[in-house]
């Protein structure tokens, strides 16, 4: 079946594309310590706010030469009471690749950045290949948590029935009517402060579960209600099986394909929970990069006009929900060709 | 007569929905370890009789049940507490709540005007290069972070000078006479409304699209192609009517998650309303505040979920005969 879809995914032209784009932006995560020419907490505080490093590639003379760049010199105007940024033109830096296990660096006193700085001097470029890798993965991470869960609860609610589905159904019931982003950033708030950024991240992992277990619980209630009457099912409780086992081996895995539709149709949710919460300062923490929490910045006026760069975060999440989406659309019509929600 | 019981059986059955959401509230709410009082206490504008007032209220002495029981009393009788800054918890949602209420009442609003027949020419058009240009825009809508998509509007304003820069009100509004009041609030309220409208369009009308597909593929509306109706009667009498029935409970469900998108919108805009109040509260850890307004919040939601059950009443027969 897996055969299938993927190869469903690639006749189609947007999902080609996205897989592409998916498979680009997760090869360049996982390989980041190689391709970003700094560590994520590599931060030179002269240089706060530098703009994008011009790399050039024709030297003054108009010939070609090896690719080369020059620092950035910081001067405060004191006409117009403003910081400018002007290229050192003395010194050539002559970008070097494939040394000292980077892709690429330059020389000894020089500097690329290829996105610019934020506010503590450290590179942009850098930090959303870092950040990246919390962002991309805590939506699925949060997923292989939640499902479980929901299944779990949704099968129990819809075999047993009666008196336990009722009182199990109210209680999913209420945690949906609450809504969900102001459950979100409360569970978030309560987060006790001074834990290490593993622990964190998992707790917000966790929240993140809590709060999209229950509408997924409802769906798959749903489902085993109708499945729970067919006569395989019966067939099994005539031979003994344990409840827990029929629900578990026999009623669940008929729900394996909504399954794996609703989890790539949630993952950019996800994502976007991920990023909004950390946009607010209650998500992944600094000195953490998280592309949300990178965004931060970008809540200041001065920052959005004069500092454009430090947007680039918000196209990667642009482009990824956007990828996910496409996937997720075509799955759901390979393996549920029935909607045509597209 | 039936129809009405329904409804009333519609309505008590959100009583025990609220007190469980209130029970799980509460609960989490305590989980916190901070002192409910602190920022009471340091504030020196807040008179030490307040603070004892709120001791004795919360019942913080006493046991998390009973201490339950005593906000739920106060709650039902009206009585929100103060914020840590000493105002009236109840003061302060009847500022905020119209304000959200405003937004997504405006928003939900102009997102049917244009989703829905969007929806439905992108049906009847289905395969054309109108409907897969939709299906791309709609895409692209619906990843759009809230947030970013806000702030890169706010970067729009400050560059153009076209659109004030968040709030609701300009300084001055106080002098205003009446009409200029409302172009006052009107232009204000165009970039938040169009970010959230942006972003639930997008959802509304791959629903509305979906749902009609359905229908156009049904029995009845073959038969009265077959029968010689001509193509409009067919799409907007016999097939529109099944197509907008599903829509109305997702009304309910787009009106959560409403709730939940505008407060970022709203926290990126300044805009006063309920989304902001509750982040502002959340983040000062006013418990009070954050209490109420997560009630407020769910009970805004169930009543949305609720008018969207009578709606369907009222507009689909068959339900009616079933209740």
């Amino acid at each position: 079946m897996i055969k299938e879809v993927l190869k469903q995914l690639w006749k189609d032209k947007f999902a080609r594309i996205a897989l592409i784009v998916l498979g680009v932006i997760y090869f360049a995560l996982l390989t980041a310590d190689f391709i970003a020419p700094y560590s994520k907490d590599f931060s030179d505080r002269t240089m706060a706010y530098v703009p994008p490093s011009k790399v050039f590639t024709i030297d003054e003379n108009g010939k070609f030469s090896r690719p080369y760049t020059y620092n950035y010199i910081r001067e405060f105007d004191q006409d117009n009471l403003e910081i400018k940024y002007s290229l050192d033109r003395k010194t050539k830096h002559y970008i070097k690749f494939f040394k000292n296990g980077h892709l690429f660096s330059t020389d000894r006193g020089g500097r690329i950045f290829l996105l610019g700085t934020d506010i503590n001097g450290r590179d942009v470029f850098s930090r959303l290949l870092f950040g990246g890798r919390i962002s991309m993965t805590i939506g699925f991470l949060a997923l292989f948590v939640l499902f479980p869960i929901g299944l779990l609860y949704g099968g129990i609610s819809g075999y047993f029935g009666g008196k336990v589905d009722m009182i199990m159904m109210r209680f999913a019931e209420a945690i949906m009517s609450i809504p969900s982003f102001y459950l979100l950033i409360i569970l978030a708030s309560i987060l006790p402060s001074g834990m290490t950024s593993t622990q964190r991240f998992l707790l917000i992992v966790i929240i993140l579960a809590l709060i999209g277990w229950a509408g997924f619980a409802r769906v798959v209630r749903g489902m085993v209600l109708s499945i729970k009457n067919q006569e395989y099912v019966q067939s099994a409780q005539a031979i003994g099986a344990s409840k827990f086992r029929i629900i578990t081996k026999h009623i669940l895995p008929q729900t394996t394909s909504f399954v794996i539709v609703a989890m790539t149709l949630s993952v950019p949710s996800y994502i976007l929970s991920e990023s909004g919460l950390s946009f607010l300062g209650l998500g992944i923490q600094q000195p953490d990069a998280s592309w949300g929490n990178m965004l931060k910045e970008a809540q200041e006026f001065t920052n959005i006009l004069y500092r454009p760069w430090l947007l680039t975060p918000g196209f990667l999440i642009f482009v990824s929900v956007l990828a996910f989406n496409l996937i997720g659309d075509t799955i759901r019509d390979v393996l549920d060709p029935k909607s045509k929600v597209r | 007569m039936e129809t009405i019981k329904y409804i009333i059986k519609r309505i008590l059955q959100t009583i025990p929905l609220l007190i469980i959401v209130s029970l799980i509230s509460f609960f989490i709410i305590r989980l916190s370890p901070v002192d409910p009082l602190a920022e009471l206490k340091l504030n020196p504008s807040v008179s030490p009789e307040t603070v004892e007032k709120e001791k004795a209220r919360l019942g913080l002495d006493k046991p998390i049940i009973v201490q339950y029981g005593k906000w739920a009393i106060s709650f039902i009788q009206g009585d929100l507490g103060v914020t840590s800054t000493g105002e009236k918890v109840s003061q302060k949602l009847a500022e905020r709540i119209p304000n959200t209420l405003l937004l997504t009442t405006l928003v939900i609003f102009l997102t049917w005007l244009v989703g829905v027949p969007l929806g439905i020419i992108s049906a009847v058009r289905w395969k054309t290069p109108f409907d897969r240009l939709m299906t791309v825009l709609t895409s692209i809508g619906m990843a759009i972070p809230s947030f970013f998509f806000a702030v890169l509007l706010l970067m729009f304003a400050v560059k153009t000078g076209w659109f004030p820069i968040g709030g609701l009100t300009s300084p001055n509004f106080g002098e205003m006479h009446f009409a200029a009041k409302i172009i006052d609030i009107s232009h204000h309220l165009i970039l938040p409304v169009f970010v959230l409208f942006t972003i639930s369009l997008a959802g509304l009308q791959r629903q509305m699209r979906a749902n009609m597909l359905d229908v156009l593929d049904s029995d009845y509306v073959k038969f009265a192609r077959a029968k010689g109706v001509s193509d409009n009667i067919v799409i907007y009498k016999h097939a529109l009517r099944n197509a907008v029935n599903p829509m109305i409970t997702l009304l309910g469900f787009e009106f959560a998650g409403l709730l939940s998108g505008a407060a970022l919108t709203e926290y990126v805009f300044q805009y006063p309303g309920l989304g902001r109040l509750i982040l502002e509260a959340v983040m000062k850890s006013d418990i009070n505040l954050v209490m109420a307004s997560l009630m407020m919040g769910a009970i805004m939601l169930v009543t949305g979920n609720l008018i969207a059950d009578i709606l369907l009443i009222v507009t689909d027969p068959r339900i009616r005969s079933r209740a």
